[in-house]
């Protein structure tokens, strides 16, 4: 079959990202030709800043050079400007003559900059900021010329006017305006961006309307007049010199070429929300758009448009664009500075803020009905991200409200080790402590490899990717690099991994739902991407499968970590761990002597207490395996979970048994709770504490679940975590008796086995749907209460040890075995 | 084609599984796909050693258990962006039996 045409007119940012979304969902449906009227490649436009500020060559912003074009088989007409769309024909025509004809067109005309209708606009000297011929221009003045002025005081102006004064020109902002960046920032926040700009030099003449570009004798511009402001002071002079004017008050949408052909165009070429035009052959994305009468002018919803697009033309036909909160980062190195949404408030809306003045500090975040809305942050820009992820999910957060202010740090998983001022940081600041990343390696690979999200910076530079908890920080770098780009993933609706779009609450309920009972049923309804899917996906569907529906779902060891897989723990020289089970942390000499002559005969190199106070093992062949677990077995014992996603140790203080303070038998208790929970698989690990006074020596306020004893019962407490980001537990409830502990704590962890998302530990899972959803649930309705302990002894019931397997049956202990080959034996 | 030697029988490789086999030239991971192709790396990940045979293969490809390099089995080069690659073996599948050539 002949392959459709598909002329792209624009080769910029928004044109390109919708052919590269092409490309990966159908690489051979179309033949593409694009025109672009600059003589350049697609170049990422974000980072003309850094190269004005000489931070960057224009090599380094190239995003697609010619060699892709030609490797994907695309015609690319550079410098060609598109002058004509015949309709009827289906054609376009460009200036030169050159003709493509079309069976889809894409129209990514982008934008162009405002020109102040004043006399002297046309001068040499005057110019624009928007293309690479602008910032060649700025930086050839700057060389030759002193007196810079910037026409606009916002995000585009204020990033040119420090490149030039980087490149050493005297510069002036000219704003119409009473304060800075007024559509992304409040007054107070604004005052606080001119005090810092202007110690570095730049100067500002604030509510100033220009009249008229002076030429000087030369012919070039020499001067920027003003019209006198009411109650004008004669003695403030009305003239300042200008050996370079830069227009940078705004831009707008590019629709000539739509116009001509009589589209329909309102402040922007008028699409639907598949971005099609009113030709239906017809489709446009970027700045040159006006979705729902709003014109974006950052590049974040342009890629989302483009996305949308491509999905479209790929002929997919199921995705929506329905608009973008959008986000902004000053890109101007050492200044943290960050807006979202509705900053400014209005009626219906609350303010929350904290003015530090002095410490350069302020933050205002504006919630309406419980919900942020907007947010304007200086100085302290760390949790931009999050802020930013609450205004988009819309989530509410009424139970957040009194800490709201203070950041991810104190209400969740934050984790930044007190650092927060991102783009101050020093290059050499170590960002990711486990990959060992500096904030200049990952600012180097976002420039240099044109990045720009989360996870493109994981996979590059590994910064973020393991413990994550440096994810705020990695986000807010991302964001200082590339400004107004920067968007982050939507965690509502994030897919599960690259094999599916589908988020982990969708396959949930699907699985849940349709009765799917298999990997390969469950990838296959779900239309999955890949044949068998990858090391994030077939975990999580596997566990989803069997907690779902314990007793029909299988469990499938291939798509387990091989911790799971090979019931030990797997050590950096790929040797493994055994961690022998003693119920509640407690043992006997007969035990140890066994566990003491296991680490002799196999000749075990370290043994040490693990971290929930049990015996580890170190350094065993995983060949051994077997062995080992043969010999506990023989002395009546059993090996323990210490490395799975599940139940992993109960630990105990020696409690009323022993302790003179002890109220209750906290050391009988945690063997109860361990043996109830023996084998039990979940989202992610978990981890119980029994203490047997409010001293609490087993630590259990840093549990999954922590039991406290008092005289007159237990105190339980739900959702703690000593990791990564320390989480205090929060209080559930509190018992009586031995049996109310164990059917409280059941029905929590049964509920977190239902509706946790895999590798959620319990207090991501607590944070997001709620404790008081947990406390419906678990405390104030008994029957539902008792309906999950039945359902989670259902689910444990038929658990098979499976240490002894391993042992017992050959064709699971086969997969321990080394193959053995005689080289001797080589035939020919 | 020379240095060819019987392994084990197809069966005693679990589908989307591998198996270790001890060579004069380290340890050999012999991986089994969904769709019954058979692939020899040796079992030492270029990132940082760790056993690939012990990783979740999927399509034709390994996850390294240690830190998640994805190795593409026949190439043994590591899917971009990460860099690095896994010495390959030749390996063949003859009547339900897996061979693998050692030069």
């Amino acid at each position: 079959m002949k392959k459709q045409k598909l002329v792209v007119v624009g080769n910029g940012m928004a044109g390109m990202r919708a052919v590269e979304e092409l490309l990966k969902l159908a690489p051979d449906l179309y033949d593409i030709t694009v025109f672009g009227a600059e003589p350049h490649p697609n170049y990422n436009r974000i980072l003309l800043s850094p190269v004005l500020a000489g931070e960057m060559t224009i090599n380094d912003i190239i995003l697609n050079p010619l060699g892709w074009y030609a490797d994907n088989g695309i015609r690319l007409h550079v410098g060609k400007t598109v002058t004509k769309i015949d309709r009827v024909a289906r054609k376009v025509v460009a200036g030169d003559g050159t003709e493509e004809e079309y069976d889809r067109l894409l129209l990514a005309t982008g934008s162009t900059p405002f020109m102040l209708p004043v006399p002297g606009n046309d001068l040499p000297g005057v110019i624009s900021y928007r293309d690479i011929k602008d910032t060649d221009e700025m930086i050839a003045t700057a060389a030759t010329h002193k007196h810079a002025v910037v026409i606009g005081g916002g995000l585009l102006g204020l990033e040119a006017a420090n490149g030039l004064k980087l490149r050493g020109m005297d510069v002036t902002v000219v704003h119409l305006m009473p304060w800075l960046m007024e559509r992304q920032l409040d007054k107070v926040a604004a005052d606080m961006l001119k005090a810092s700009l202007e110690a570095r030099g730049l100067k500002f003449l604030l509510e100033k309307q220009t009249e008229a570009l002076l030429g000087g004798e030369s012919g070039r511009v020499a001067a920027i007049r003003f019209k006198p402001a009411p109650g004008y002071d004669p003695g403030d002079g009305l003239e300042i010199p200008a050996d370079l004017v830069v227009m940078a008050a705004g831009i707008r949408p590019n629709t000539a070429l739509a116009e001509s052909a009589r589209l329909h165009c309102n402040r922007g070429i008028v699409v639907n929300d598949t971005m099609q035009t009113y030709d239906p052959r017809i489709y446009a994305v970027g700045e040159c758009v006006a979705h729902r009468g709003i014109a974006y002018g950052l590049v974040a919803p342009l890629f989302e448009q483009a996305k949308v697009c491509a999905n479209h033309l790929a002929n997919f036909g199921i995705a929506r664009y329905t608009g973008s909160v959008t986000s902004t980062k000053l890109k101007v190195t050492g200044i943290d500075l960050f807006s979202a949404g509705n900053f400014m408030g209005g009626a219906g809306t609350d303010e929350i803020v904290l003015n530090d003045a002095a410490g350069g500090v302020y933050k205002k975040l504006v919630v309406k009905n419980d919900t942020l809305v907007g947010a304007v942050l200086y100085g302290d820009t760390a949790d931009g991200g999050w802020y930013f992820q609450l205004v988009k999910d819309g989530q509410n957060i009424r139970e957040l409200r009194d800490q709201l202010l203070f950041g991810q740090n104190h209400v969740g998983d934050g984790g930044h080790a007190g650092v927060s001022k991102a783009a101050s940081m020093p290059d050499e600041a170590e960002v990711c402590g486990c990959n060992g990343v500096c904030k200049g390696d990952i600012v180097k690979a976002i420039k240099s490899q044109g990045l720009f999200t989360l996870d493109d910076v994981r996979k590059h530079t590994k910064a973020s990717s393991s413990c994550g908890s440096c994810t705020g920080l990695v986000e807010q770098i991302l964001a200082s690099t590339i400004g107004g780009a920067y968007t982050p993933a939507d965690t509502k609706e994030k897919p599960l991994c690259a094999c599916t779009d589908h988020s982990h609450g969708v396959v949930r309920q699907t699985i849940r739902e349709r009765h799917l009972l298999t990997i390969p049923d469950t990838m296959h309804y779900m239309d999955w991407k890949t044949p068998d899917g990858c090391a994030s996906c077939r975990p999580a569907l596997n566990y989803y499968l069997i907690s779902t529906w314990p007793g029909e779902a299988k469990d499938d060891p291939q798509s387990r970590f091989v911790n799971e897989r090979a019931h030990a723990n797997i050590q950096k020289d790929g040797t493994f761990s055994v961690v022998p089970r003693m119920w509640g942390g407690l043992t006997t000499p007969a035990e140890l002597r066994v566990i003491a002559d296991i680490a002799e005969k196999y000749q075990v190199p370290t043994v040490k207490m693990t971290g929930g106070a049990r015996i580890d093992l170190l350094g065993i062949r995983k060949e051994d395996l077997p062995k080992v677990w043969a010999d506990l077995g023989a002395a009546g014992m059993v090996s323990g979970h210490a490395y799975g996603k599940s139940i992993r140790t109960v630990k105990t203080c020696v409690g009323a048994e022993h302790c003179r303070f002890g109220t209750q038998r906290s050391m009988e208790m945690g063997v109860k709770l361990e043996k109830m929970l023996f084998g039990m698989g979940s989202p992610h690990k978990v981890k119980l504490a029994v203490s047997g006074c409010p001293r609490n020596c087993a630590e259990a306020g840093i549990k999954d679940i922590g039991v406290i004893g008092v005289d007159s019962g237990y105190e339980i407490y739900v959702a703690g975590n000593g990791g990564i980001k320390t989480e205090v537990a929060q209080f559930l409830c509190k018992v009586k008796t031995d049996d109310e502990v164990k059917e409280y704590s059941a029905a929590f962890l049964q509920l977190y086995r239902e509706e946790g998302f895999y590798l959620e530990r319990t207090c991501h899972y607590v944070a997001r749907v709620g404790l008081d959803h947990v406390k419906a649930a678990v405390v104030s309705d008994p029957l539902k209460r008792k309906a999950l302990y039945e359902r989670l002894l259902f689910a444990l019931k038929d658990y098979a040890d499976p240490w002894r397997e391993a042992v017992e049956k050959p064709a699971v202990r086969r997969d321990y075995q080394v193959i053995e080959i005689k080289e001797a034996e080589v035939v020919s | 084609m020379t240095g060819w030697i019987r392994v084990c029988a197809l069966d005693e490789i679990a589908p989307l599984g591998s198996r270790v086999v001890a060579s004069s030239q380290g340890d050999i991971a012999i991986f089994r796909t969904a769709a019954d192709q058979v692939f020899g790396l040796h079992d030492k990940c270029p990132h940082k050693g760790g056993p690939l045979s012990q990783g979740i293969v999927h399509g034709n490809a390994v996850t390294c258990p240690l830190h998640g390099l994805k190795i593409g089995l026949k190439d043994g080069e590591a899917v971009a962006p990460d860099k690095g690659c896994a010495k390959t073996f030749a390996v063949r599948l003859d009547g339900g039996e897996v061979w693998l050539q050692l030069k």
